[in-house]
């Protein structure tokens, strides 16, 4: 080849079309998008006085969503929900709806990840599962869910002697549990852990959008 | 390669030039890019070593997951992409800037100047990169997938890659000859695409984050064509310049590699947004990004056409020299793992491969059957040419191709079979999720046993180049080139 110009051109074209086409565009679309109420008024406006969806999360979820990312908890999990009919995702409960767009735009930091080896979480908060269950599923993922290939996170949490009267916050292990710890000890999660748990119960697609109902 | 086809082509010398000139200037260019190509070569083989060592534990914590599970620094999060970084901007960067700088070297026929820039440049490199790792495993990973390593270290890595963009502008300003080979377009290309790419990720996501999913969609724009357009025409441009050198063959059609360089460029830098089928993003971009995926056939076909009709007949000779038996390995992945990919990319299939091990196992058909298989093969050809040394032992060459060759084998049909069977389970709700975690336990192991066929390949590849680099025993004498089956003729590596 001996035309440069047209070697230059064609190097910087071929990547300002798709910069343009994927990220300017979508920027464009997605970034005009704000907060809004389950349905829209005649008007085609947010319904005034109603509920803004998608939540603003409270600070100690956010606090725990910094644990979620320094973790590298989505690298297993996702937070995205198919629509019903593509995969399984809705027959295995694991939203109401499929997530969109607008879903995710209070978040200074998207994980929709790509790799299920553990469940979507996008809706886990909506899941019966209380704070107990998810304290004894970090320290040992064996403890509620036997086989899985869940790293433990047992340094989340601390082992203790039991000073006086046992904390309100020690895990509640089942009965005769191998993982529990001896008689006059006890395990109380650390501020991480406790953080890391409310953002997992802040996680909930509980809510209509005007373009997602929850039929 | 712009000479006359060669008039032997049975030959496997690259010094089977019959003008003393070229040679000697050849020899000249080589010995003006020797510090660095040797600096970043010996830096890619240390990150090669240990991204080795934390992809092991993590494939042994994905079926042992209570192994080395009682610290928060070697969790599977952390070691995993501390084994994704070390080998994508540890061992992929390094190796590109030795070999694909030293190739544009030579084709740009001028000895280079400033090479204390690309030592600086690879210095900063490599301190920005351990800054970054330690960063990760300290527990400042963004979890970004590709740009995990934390904001505090990338200033260095943009810095150092800036040095060896200037670089590659200035060799290219002072080259000699008319015309420009194919292997140049690539590298020319690849060198201003990357620094767009991650430039406009780290602003979009890690300093001024996008609102929401224009995150996600730039984070694959990035990651897809840091292997597109960054990897792949590095790893083909070694192709194109070894190739028709070991055999002393040009390259099959001209025309060819025009279509094919012109349609990678064109389609490849779409395709990115297939990771996110199905997901919260506009469907019509996701459409956007298939066709480009399935489009991507063409220029696969074509440079597979290329490469194929330039070594048939010659089957001896590459499966005799190490490089081209590398090479040869990485350009047949090439095309086996694009084809899956564009199938891939399909809604329908997709709907399976998504979000399982089978995506797993393509990155690493891409990775590393392809594009590390034919850097391999670029060491083997460049280290005896800069040093005036030939490699030591013909055997450790054999381990590392069979350990490399058996062991991504071995992964890359464990991921694949274990990943299709967890989309089809997983699309099927009846089964229970933690029946599917253990159905794919064997596989994982798997991998795990695949994973030290590949660290004994490294490590003999590792002795065999600190031992030529060295020059240790007596070895110091030897005179004929190391090839791996005998030859009347004399040949070179």
């Amino acid at each position: 080849m001996k035309n440069l110009p047209l070697l230059f051109c064609g190097i910087f074209f071929a990547l300002a079309f798709s910069f343009s086409g994927i990220i300017l565009s979508s920027n464009n679309m997605v970034g005009s998008l704000t907060r809004t109420t389950e349905t829209l008024g005649e008007d085609g406006l947010p319904v005034e006085g109603d509920e803004l969806f998608p939540r603003v999360m409270p600070g100690l979820a956010q606090q725990g969503k910094q644990v979620y990312i320094d973790l590298g908890c989505m690298y297993c999990h996702t937070q995205q929900v198919r629509r019903a009919g593509f995969g399984g995702d809705a027959e295995r409960g694991w939203g109401p709806r499929a997530s969109v767009p607008r879903d995710y735009i209070t978040q200074d930091r998207v994980l929709l990840g790509t790799m299920r080896t553990g469940p979507d979480l996008m809706n886990v908060g909506g899941r019966p599962l209380n704070s107990d269950w998810h304290h004894l599923h970090l320290y040992n993922p064996q403890i509620t869910s036997e086989g899985s290939n869940m790293p433990p996170f047992a340094f989340l949490y601390e082992v203790r002697e039991i000073d006086g009267s046992p904390s309100v916050d020690a895990l509640r292990f089942p009965p005769n549990s191998k993982y529990a710890p001896e008689a006059g000890y006890e395990v109380v999660p650390t501020r991480r852990a406790k953080a890391l748990v409310e953002y997992l119960l802040s996680l909930k697609l509980d809510y209509s959008l005007p373009e997602a109902p929850i039929l | 390669m712009s000479q006359a086809p060669q008039s032997n082509p049975s030959s496997t010398s690259p010094y089977s030039s019959p003008d003393v000139a070229v040679r000697a200037e050849l020899s000249e260019i080589d010995a003006s890019i020797r510090t660095s190509s040797v600096f970043f070569t010996v830096s890619a083989i240390f990150w090669l070593l240990i991204g080795t060592v934390f992809a092991v534990i993590a494939a042994y914590k994905a079926h042992e997951p209570s192994f080395m599970g009682g610290t928060e620094f070697t969790t599977f999060g952390r070691m995993r992409s501390a084994h994704l970084n070390a080998m994508a901007l540890g061992w992929g960067n390094n190796i590109i800037f030795a070999v694909g700088l030293w190739i544009m070297a030579r084709l740009c026929r001028s000895p280079v100047r400033h090479g204390g820039l690309l030592l600086i440049a690879g210095i900063f490199w490599n301190v920005g990169l351990t800054v970054g790792l330690a960063g990760i495993i300290w527990g400042d990973i963004t979890s970004v997938e590709w740009l995990e390593i934390p904001r505090y270290a990338t200033p260095l890595l943009a810095f150092s890659y800036a040095l060896v963009g200037v670089w590659g502008i200035m060799a290219f300003h002072f080259r000699k000859g008319e015309h420009v080979y194919v292997s140049q377009w690539y590298i020319l290309a690849a060198l201003f695409w990357f620094p767009w790419l991650y430039v406009i990720a780290q602003i979009m996501i890690i300093w001024f984050p996008a609102r929401g999913v224009v995150q996600s969609v730039t984070n694959w724009w990035f990651a897809h064509n840091v292997l597109g357009l960054w990897l792949t025409p590095m790893a083909l441009a070694t192709a194109y310049y070894v190739i028709p050198k070991v055999l002393g063959r040009p390259i099959y059609s001209y025309y060819l590699s025009v279509l094919g360089f012109w349609a990678l460029a064109l389609f490849y830098n779409w395709a990115g947004v297939h990771h996110l089928i199905g997901g919260p993003v506009p469907v019509w971009l996701i459409s956007a990004g298939i066709v480009a995926s399935v489009m991507m056939v063409i220029p696969v076909i074509v440079v597979g056409i290329n490469h194929h009709m330039t070594v048939v007949g010659l089957h001896k000779e590459v499966w005799r020299s190490p490089t081209l038996r590398f090479v040869i390995f990485g350009a047949m992945s090439y095309t086996l793992a694009s084809l899956i990919g564009s199938s891939m990319a399909l809604r329908s299939v997709n709907e399976i491969t998504h979000f399982t091990h089978f995506t797993v196992g393509h990155a690493h058909q891409g990775v590393y059957a392809f594009f590390t298989m034919i850097m391999f093969g670029g060491v083997y050809y460049m280290m005896p040419r800069l040093l005036k040394r030939e490699w030591p032992s013909a055997n450790l060459i054999r381990i590392h191709f069979w350990g490399c060759a058996i062991g991504i084998s071995i992964m890359l049909i464990a991921l694949h079979i274990a990943g299709w069977m967890q989309g089809l389970q997983m699309n099927d709700a009846s089964i229970p999720f933690l029946e599917i975690v253990q159905m794919t336990m064997p596989w994982l192991k798997a991998r795990s046993v695949s994973g030290i066929f590949l660290t004994v390949g490294h490590v003999a590849f590792a002795i065999n180049f600190f031992w030529m680099l060295f020059a240790a025993g007596a070895y110091r004498t030897k005179q004929v080139p190391t090839l791996l089956t005998p030859t009347s003729e004399e040949g070179a590596a």
